[in-house]
């Protein structure tokens, strides 16, 4: 079949529709985002119907896929890392449940933090949830690995953890592509009482879900993703992980290894080939990105037995992404690329775009509360938490998507009167809505502005939940109307938008400030598509 | 044959045009290719750069060890010498002189010329202007890929090959305002090199 070149992310795409996937339920989130995009433009997936809407939150996302499943259709879901926190709650339990049609869980890391708050490392949820995890070190085997997922979790009868980090996600290869397998009939689970966690039930399949470990194990034991690959020097036995792997064979000319290596893609880990590599060399590093959850397990409690090096005891270091530098040092090769450098190379830290509506909101806003005492503005996550940074300098808080309405709330129970949020507008319906609801029932005095772009637009500008909807929204919560005021975020409203955040900031109740203007980087692509559109 | 490029810019400023033209050009000579890009957050005006490798043999990593790239291809001068370590000894710099200042503290670009000079194989031209003269400075990045293509192992003929199919969507004119930005680029370090 014909080659293409994708990104990792692309390649479980393609993988996933080439798989007979009927339907992929994702919010955005960096690295992830391009998967959904990709069937979004992808023909054959409009040809085969496949849902490719975004949802309004991972939770929304991974509920809706396990009614997919449900109704014995393939579903993947797609999130960022900490996207796996906001449904951990029906990822766990539909564990649980158990799948009807296969079930993917795609949770995109992002160690050294790219584009995130934290870097941590899914690969634990998998583990907690007792399902398998693929992880693969190239474009090719996401491919594959996608391809395949669904019939593995219909096999087990259980969900599949699909985890990959930033540079798998961003990197383009070319891969070749298998032959397209038909999607799965409308088909209700055998046991009409699978899906029903009541207690009795639930620890009835908790059970079969534990009885269900050995041939988990059996599959990945027996997994082409996992190999034993021969060394002769048994000085040191290696454990590779993911992409791990690549940074590892990068140190020897044509890739060969002179120490054994045990290569993993497929978990839980291989037991039989990982003893056999403990048992004929005298040490083991392992090599992993993200936290050293491997090294941790062989190492266990008491540490005994042949040292075991890695990410633990500093022969890599504990936090970060790997590269083939680091892996080199941690190999015995000397340093390279630690050289500072040249004085004449600035930082550049990323800023909001010139026009962007958020400019003039921060603008109003540090004009209207100078009068008060600094330190009570809590934001959010988007573009907008650029405001952190000079010259606006006018946030003091991003914590997770949501948290600005909940902690503007607790610092005004505390008497911090009053608290500010800022917030956008895809964020509001992924997570702020229900602290809203919070704020409105005791009539707590914070004052929400809820910077509405129509998108989101620091993950590239995907379609919004809350387009159209706000007003309506905090209406229906119950925010009193005379204190909802819609303004338009531009350079000539500034005296009027200033006044209008002072009234709101002395109101001692709930009041929902909602600044509209399009993201300048959507408002141009629209204007460009419209354009071609009418000249064709 | 192996190749390892470094492409560094301003986020926005098209640098996955320029390696996109170069893949599609690698694919069609049945080369191996990796490329690895930076999506989100620092695409907001923060400094971007990519890792393009091309190869007979399969590629391991994704990303380039330091000390091994064959090539730093900068459409911003302050850009390319952040990647400095990462050139091998006989590596070449290839950038554009004109800055893009969007932070307080940018740089005299004397200054910064003055480094970019200490370079033993650099070529550094002022792409914005040769685009302007070939039609729009919008083909800069693509003047930065004529300039940089002496140094790729890849015959002119294919990577052009590349650009009309990278371009192709958009029309003739666009196609030949980018293949002429190309030749302008590869002129100028044929003769300056
Ligand atoms: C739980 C979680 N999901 C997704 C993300 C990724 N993410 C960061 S900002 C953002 C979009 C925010 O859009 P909006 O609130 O409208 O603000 P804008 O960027 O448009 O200013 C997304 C999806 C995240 N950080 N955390
Ligand atoms: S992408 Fe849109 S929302 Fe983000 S900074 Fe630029 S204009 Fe503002």
């Amino acid at each position: 079949m014909e080659k293409l070149l994708l990104l990792g992310d692309e390649a479980i795409a393609q993988g996933a529709i080439d798989g007979g996937l009927s339907g992929i339920y994702a919010y955005p989130g960096t690295p992830s985002t391009e998967i959904m995009e990709y069937v979004q433009g992808s023909k054959m997936a409009a040809e085969r119907n496949i849902h490719r809407q975004w949802s309004a939150n991972e939770k929304t996302a991974m509920e809706a896929a396990i009614g997919m499943s449900y109704a014995g259709k393939r579903a993947m879901v797609c999130f960022k890392h900490v996207g796996l926190n906001v449904a951990a709650d029906a990822f766990i339990n539909s564990a649980i449940t158990g799948v009807n049609g296969g079930l993917v869980v795609v949770s995109a890391d992002d160690p050294s933090m790219h584009s995130s708050q934290n870097e941590q490392d899914s690969r634990f949820y998998g583990k907690f949830a007792m399902i398998p995890i693929l992880e693969p070190s190239n474009q090719q085997e996401a491919y594959d690995m996608a391809y395949q997922s669904f019939e593995l979790s219909e096999r087990l009868n259980v969900p599949v953890l699909f985890r990959i980090t930033t540079r798998m996600a961003h990197s383009r290869a070319d891969i070749s592509r298998h032959e397209v397998k038909d999607q799965n009939k409308l088909r209700m689970p055998l046991d009409p009482r699978q899906y029903v966690l009541l207690p009795a039930i639930a620890r009835k399949n908790y059970k079969k879900l534990l009885s269900t470990q050995p041939a988990i194990e059996l599959e990945a034991e027996q997994s082409k993703f996992n190999a034993f690959i021969p060394g002769e020097n048994h000085d040191m036995g290696i454990v590779a992980t993911g992409i791990a792997y690549n940074y590892l064979v990068e140190n020897y000319p044509n890739h060969q290894c002179p120490f054994p290596v045990v290569r993993i893609g497929h978990y839980p880990i291989p037991r039989k080939k990982i003893t056999e590599l403990y048992e004929s060399c005298k040490s083991l590093l392992v090599i992993e990105e993200g936290y050293p959850m491997v090294e941790e397990m062989l190492r266990g409690f008491f540490n005994v037995g042949k040292p075991i090096h890695g990410r633990l005891d500093g022969t890599l270091p504990r936090d970060g992404e790997l590269n083939p530098n680091i892996v080199a040092k941690a190999l015995g090769f000397p340093a390279a690329g630690e050289e500072p450098l040249a004085e004449v190379v600035k930082n550049r830290p990323p800023s909001l775009c010139m026009g962007c509506g958020h400019r003039d909101v921060y603008t109003d806003l540090n004009e209207a509360i100078k009068d008060y005492s600094a330190g009570r503005v809590f934001s959010d996550i988007g573009c907008y938490t650029l405001g952190a940074l000079p010259p606006f300098n006018a946030i003091n808080s991003c914590v997770d998507m949501g948290a600005s309405i909940t902690m503007a709330k607790g610092a005004a129970d505390a008497g911090l009167v009053p608290a500010v949020a800022v917030i956008g507008d895809s964020t509001f319906t992924h997570s702020g809505m229900t602290g809203l609801l919070d704020a409105v029932n005791e009539n707590s005095p914070i004052t929400i502005i809820i910077s509405d772009n129509s998108t989101a637009g620091m993950t590239g500008g995907q379609d919004s939940s809350a387009t159209g909807k706000i007003v309506d929204i905090c209406r229906g919560m119950g925010v009193d109307p005379s204190h909802i005021r819609v303004v338009v975020p531009l350079k000539k409203n500034h005296e009027e938008n200033v006044k209008i955040i002072r009234e709101e900031l002395a109101y001692n109740g709930v009041s929902v400030i909602i600044p509209q203007r399009e993201c300048i980087q959507t408002f141009a692509r629209r204007k460009k598509t419209e354009k071609k559109e009418s000249n064709d | 044959m192996n190749n390892d490029i470094i492409l560094a810019g301003v986020g926005g400023q098209g640098i996955l045009s320029i390696a996109a033209a170069i893949g599609l050009a690698a694919v069609n000579s049945n080369l191996h290719i990796k490329q690895s890009e930076v999506h989100g957050m620092s695409q907001r005006g923060g400094d971007v750069q990519s890792h393009l490798r091309i190869s007979d043999a399969p590629i391991a990593s994704d990303l380039i060890p330091a000390g091994k790239a064959h090539l730093i291809i900068s459409v911003e001068p302050m850009e390319g010498l952040r990647y400095m370590p990462f050139l091998s000894k006989n590596g070449w710099l290839v950038t554009n002189i004109t800055p893009f200042d969007n932070i307080p503290d940018y740089p005299k670009v004397d200054e910064i010329l003055k480094r970019v000079k200490a370079v033993k194989n650099h070529i550094a031209l002022d792409a914005d202007s040769i685009a302007k003269e070939c039609g729009s400075t919008k083909a800069s990045n693509i003047v930065m890929l004529g300039a940089a293509s002496p140094f790729i192992d890849i015959p002119a003929a294919g990577i052009e090959e590349g650009i009309r199919q990278l371009f192709n969507r958009k029309g003739e004119d666009i196609v030949n305002l980018n293949l002429k930005a190309f030749r302008a680029g590869r002129e100028y370090s044929e003769k300056n090199r």
